[in-house]
């Protein structure tokens, strides 16, 4: 029930907070936070009191028919994974609606509905283990976001938002297809018409029609993620964005589909999924190194921090398709600190931008002089975005790098290029924004208390995902237990791992001496 | 004890933070204060650790220190925990004792600038990252330490980030060096995914039982590994980033060149030897590179005018004789050159610095001039440090660590004559390049004078600094002057020691070689530069001169290989060309749904006709069908 709370609360808020801020943008904007922080301290209190429930599937569910007929359920339920997706959505949904404090001024209320609104959506979609139930949730937070880019978004906007919405609604609609595949398919052997994950899972279905069906739930994916050569929608809308739009793609929306891979295209397809590894795995490392090189040359500076998420969602989809535990943890703590990395950059972007009113990187240069503290947090996330050690995106590139490695080491080698190219751009942030002689004499605010406590949270958060990354750890571990069982028929006839002539010794080997 | 260990590291990083967020609203005294005294306690917690460590009651080879788990999963664990045994003491005392004495000075040296608090935190956290590097007992901590001490070369070269053309160096150090970084987290994922281990020890212990010797992984693992260490201490091919790196303030190039981040390389290979010794080709080519690099640079040293870069070229020649020392086995050598190198390197840096500071920023030694009695005591201790890189025999601390290294070239079993003719040539180099910069830039008439006498801050660490740099050698004699072999005696249990190829070689012989090419090395400059020599004339505006200036033409090279690329390719396809396929999807949409509306004309013949030709096809397909 409680799972059904969080999402009721943030759809009735968004209504209260559209009907009441008509009058008064502040009620909205108070009502917004409000519901947020409720949402927040459920699921810390969730995360808190639910331990790592190893022996449990599912740590906290609900389940209810929905229409009977068709097999659909109401069925919503939450492991570490899950929880930890949430602890993300909610918290950069706070912030997003502080850092819209000044930002937005025109159509106040009805923007924080559509806040609230993407972020049910997105809540939903992490919750989701009836497929159809994902399916609406999944085009939930689709159309409030076409009208937070449409409605408040840059010169281009509108252009920006069609190419969203086209982009995410026909590949969701080929999930779609696949989803009804799936349930006829399944009905069918078995006589039991149901949407319901648990069920679905082992589906017997012969290779092609397997592969067809994987595709389906890939287009929606991949196009989410983005995956080369699915990201084009992205720079556009990332771009024309609103901060807090783009924060929520950034950080959430693209996260839903690096969720969707883990969760259930690999679940549902291991097979099939095992024969698209290598092809993944190209995608990831084109898209790590295309993207990284496309950032390198932008000249908007938003755009700039646009292609390196492709960049980085490159090492999620690698992660993904690597099978072993290293590297999905490395795929769930991109997913953590990218969103929060790439998350403050955008901030950092729109902040710059209501000062210069300009995203143009060669109107920028010597911007430390006037604001230092803005400077201190440009580089500490550029920092992150180049995997510097102590910081969360590091321990992620990390974790995927051995991970790939472990199951195919020219991928590793590859991938890790990905260092040298984010190495490259992170530099030219800085370089063109905030070093150099100082281009005009205007005078200029550093951080607001409100801004740099945006800032300062996501400061700790990245350092604290840097140093202590163990309790994400700990909390997403049994989601991959079930994954590797499920796909385990295939992970022991998969060569993979053998490939390399390397005998694998744990800590309790006999030949190492115990330390002290 | 552990708690002393963890001590070493957390209070530079503590007064990192502390200077980092607090230092805008801080008093520069308190800042400086904090930033001085936390790497000052930093050394004596050292000495102190030291002491108790080295004597002879206690129990243990090393100890460790846990402080808690960085991160768990499957088998992969990482541990936030350190490790001391003599070589990380080694390491240690020389960074946070180093560093405190470039601390000091920088108090006044920086006591102008405006990014005070903003200088002193980077300094904090330069030494603490390097601390963590040489205390880490597994490679993802250390490097950790290592990606921090590259960060901080990056911001403290960019320091002064106004000027343009030093954000292009910082930028050059943390690319170039991120290169040889991103080859090593390759080695260390390798040895990670063959022993399932990150633990130095275990690792080492692991690879001399699991791997044979001169076998496939072991070599592809040290090549990783020494690509990152070639990065870090600027040796061939990845040595363009250094020169360039004086465009941070001169306590910085001090710490850099002398305490930390050059000799961060010496250090891992030295800490992974065991992996090393498996791979002896890697070993021949550490050993290789060592000799190519200290003559390439003593030549480059040679042309410069800059007496910053002077010195930086000098630093990758002398680190270039450590990966000799390293490279023929000669382990402990290369620390003792390491260490040696860390006073003489500092202290030449420092009073350099000095003469550029009061000499308001001025760098060409050629307008310099007979400073020598405008500035006493900058020149003394100058000359000490001078005196001791170029290892002018018996009463410098230089001479008994290059004898050393020297001595080996000749006499390890792993050596070949052919380095040691590349050392001793390089160490005729040495005293040449050295004293052409102290008779150019001290003797001679006095072309400008220096706007102030040095202060106290400036004095007293340059002048601990160049006592260090003479009587710092006496704890290491050679085998026919003394007794005394402290260094070795340390090292016995950490690091193996060389291998001598049967007796018969005397080594007195070699020590007057050694000797007399030195001094040699003086006396020639003293007729070239200080008497002065047509020669030197024509050599200066010939091409040669400025192949060396150019420093052998290595970044014209990258420049054409890898820059240009690199900008080519960002520049080509900025707009991204898979985005075509999508507009030429939208294009040929709207283009049919255009030219379908055109069909939509109002034209009642038009329509008859359409109506009457599909019916006419309709018809036909019936009949054929």
């Amino acid at each position: 029930m409680i799972l059904l709370i969080l999402i009721l609360i943030l759809i009735t808020g968004g209504f209260l907070a559209w009907i009441t801020g008509r009058r008064n943008s502040l009620v909205s904007r108070i009502i917004s936070l409000l519901a947020l922080i409720v949402d927040f301290t459920i699921v810390m209190i969730l995360l808190v009191r639910t331990g790592n429930g190893e022996e449990k599937e599912w740590l906290v569910e609900f389940s209810a028919v929905w229409i009977k007929k068709f097999g659909i359920g109401m069925h919503l339920a939450a492991d570490g994974l899950s929880l930890l997706m949430l602890v993300l959505t909610f918290s950069i949904g706070m912030l997003s609606v502080l850092i819209s404090w000044k930002e937005i001024q025109s159509n106040t209320a009805f923007f924080h509905f559509n806040i609230l609104w993407i972020l049910a959506g997105i809540t939903g979609v992490f919750l989701s283990v009836d497929l159809f139930l994902f399916y609406f949730f999944w085009e939930v937070m689709l159309i409030p976001m076409y009208f937070l880019i449409g409605i408040w978004g840059h010169e281009n906007r509108i252009y920006a938002s069609y190419k969203f919405f086209i982009f995410t609604q026909a590949s969701g609609l080929l999930m779609f297809l696949s989803i009804l595949g799936l349930y006829l398919v399944h009905g069918n052997n078995t006589g039991v018409y149901t949407f319901e994950y648990s069920q679905l899972i082992g589906t017997d279905l012969s290779p092609v029609v397997e592969i067809l069906f994987m595709a389906g739930f890939l287009a929606a994916f991949l196009v989410k993620l983005p995956a080369f050569p699915f990201h084009n929608w992205l720079p556009d809308a990332h771009t024309e964005a609103p901060t807090a739009g783009s924060l929520i793609l950034a950080s959430l929306m693209l996260k839903t589909g690096a969720y969707g891979i883990i969760r259930f295209a690999i679940p549902l397809f291991p097979d099939a999924s095992r024969a698209f590894a290598p092809i993944g795995m190209i995608l990831g490392v084109t898209g790590i190194l295309y993207g990284a090189k496309l950032a390198f040359a932008q000249t908007d500076f938003k755009r700039l921090v646009a292609y390196t998420s492709v960049s980085h969602m490159g090492f999620i989809l690698l992660g993904a398709y690597a099978f072993n535990e290293i590297a999905y943890q490395g795929v769930v703590m991109q997913i953590i600190a990218h969103g929060i990395s790439t998350g403050a950059l955008f901030i950092i972007v729109g902040q710059l931008y209501e000062r210069l009113h300009t995203r143009d990187l060669s109107r920028m240069g010597g911007l430390w002089e006037k604001v230092p503290a803005l400077g201190a947090m440009g580089l500490i996330f550029s920092m992150a975005s180049l995997g510097l050690p102590g910081l969360g995106n590091f321990v992620a590139e990390f974790l995927t790098l051995t991970g790939t490695f472990k199951a195919s080491a020219l991928f590793g080698v590859l991938a890790s290029l990905g260092l040298i190219a984010s190495t490259l751009y992170s530099l030219r942030i800085l370089q063109k924004v905030f070093y150099g002689k100082s281009i005009n004499d205007h005078r200029l605010k550093d951080l607001s208390f409100r801004e740099a406590f945006v800032l300062g949270v996501m400061v700790i958060a990245i350092v604290l995902t840097g140093l202590f990354p163990q309790g994400v750890i700990e909390k997403a571990r049994p989601s991959f237990g079930r994954i590797k069982t499920e796909t385990e028929k295939s992970v022991n006839t998969a060569s993979m791992e053998n490939e390399m002539p390397i005998v694998y010794l744990n800590d309790h080997h006999p030949l190492l001496k115990t330390d002290q | 004890m552990k708690i002393l260990i963890a001590l070493i590291p957390a209070l530079p990083l503590f007064g990192f933070l502390v200077t980092a967020i607090f230092g805008r609203w801080l008093p520069r005294k308190v800042v400086s204060l904090t930033a001085v005294g936390s790497v000052t306690a930093s050394a004596v917690i050292t000495i102190i650790t030291g002491i108790i460590f080295l004597s002879p009651s206690f129990p243990a080879d090393y100890v460790t220190s846990t402080i808690y788990t960085w991160l768990r999963t499957s088998d992969l664990s990482a541990t936030i925990s350190f490790y001391l045994d003599p070589l990380s003491l080694v390491f240690c005392f020389v960074i946070t004792f180093v560093g405190a004495l470039i601390h000091l000075y920088s108090v006044e040296f920086m006591a102008e600038d405006d990014g005070f608090s903003r200088f002193f935190s980077y300094m904090n956290l330069f030494v603490g990252s390097m601390l963590l590097l040489v205390l880490a007992d597994n490679l993802l901590l250390l490097y950790l330490g290592w990606e921090g001490v590259g960060l901080c070369s990056y911001l403290l070269i960019g320091f002064w980030y106004r000027v343009p053309e030093f954000g292009y160096s910082a930028r050059k150090a943390f690319i170039v060096t991120r290169i040889g970084d991103t080859a090593m987290i390759l080695g260390l994922i390798l040895l990670f995914v063959s022993f399932g281990t990150l633990n130095i020890r275990n690792l080492m212990h692991l690879a001399s039982v699991d791997w044979e010797s001169g076998s496939f992984l072991p070599v592809v693992a040290s090549i990783l590994l020494l690509a990152g260490a070639l990065g870090k201490s600027a040796q061939l091919p990845l040595q363009t980033w250094l020169p360039d790196a004086m465009a941070g303030p001169s306590p910085v190039s001090a710490l850099i060149h002398a305490a930390t981040m050059v000799t961060a390389g010496v250090y891992l290979i030295t800490r992974t030897h065991v992996l090393f010794t498996l791979a002896p080709v890697v070993m021949a080519a550490v050993a290789i590179t060592g000799a190519l690099t200290l003559l390439i640079s003593g030549f480059s040293a040679l042309a410069q005018v800059d007496l910053k870069r002077v010195l930086a070229y000098s630093t990758i020649s002398q680190i270039g004789y450590m990966f000799l020392a390293m490279g023929i086995g000669a382990w402990s050598a290369a620390v003792f050159h390491f260490m040696i190198h860390a006073f003489f390197k500092a202290l030449l840096f420092l009073s350099g610095g000095a003469v550029i500071h009061l000499l308001n920023d001025e760098h060409n030694i050629f307008k310099m001039g007979g400073l020598r009695k405008s500035m006493p005591v900058v020149f003394i201790t100058f000359l000490c440090g001078a005196a001791s890189l170029s290892a002018l025999p018996l009463i410098t601390a230089g001479f008994y660590s290059k004898d050393q290294i020297l001595w080996f070239g000749w006499s390890s079993s792993l050596s070949s004559h052919l380095l040691w003719i590349a050392g001793i040539t390089g160490a005729l180099l040495t005293s040449l390049y050295t004293f052409r910069l102290v008779f150019i830039a001290f003797y001679g008439e006095m072309k400008i004078r220096p706007l102030h006498r040095p202060g106290k801050l400036i004095a007293v660490p340059i002048i601990i600094l160049a006592v260090l740099s003479l009587i710092g050698g006496f704890i290491e004699m050679p085998e026919n002057m003394g007794p005394v072999h402290l260094f070795t005696t340390l090292f016995t249990k950490t690091l193996p020691a060389v291998k001598i190829n049967g007796p018969g070689n005397s080594e007195l012989l070699f020590q007057i070689i050694s000797a007399v090419i030195s001094t040699g090395g003086v006396y020639i400059a003293y007729l070239l530069f200080y008497k002065g020599s047509h020669i030197v004339s024509f050599f200066r505006a010939g091409k040669i001169n400025k192949f060396f200036l150019e420093g052998w033409g290595f970044d014209k090279l990258y420049n054409f290989m890898f820059v240009r690329p690199v900008v080519w390719l960002s520049e080509i396809d900025r707009k991204d060309f898979v985005d075509l396929i999508y507009k030429t999807t939208a294009l040929g949409t709207e283009y049919f749904n255009q030219l379908l509306s055109k069909t939509q004309n109002g034209k009642l013949r038009w329509y008859v006709l359409f109506l009457t030709a599909g019916v006419v096809i309709i018809i036909t397909l019936m009949i054929t069908l």
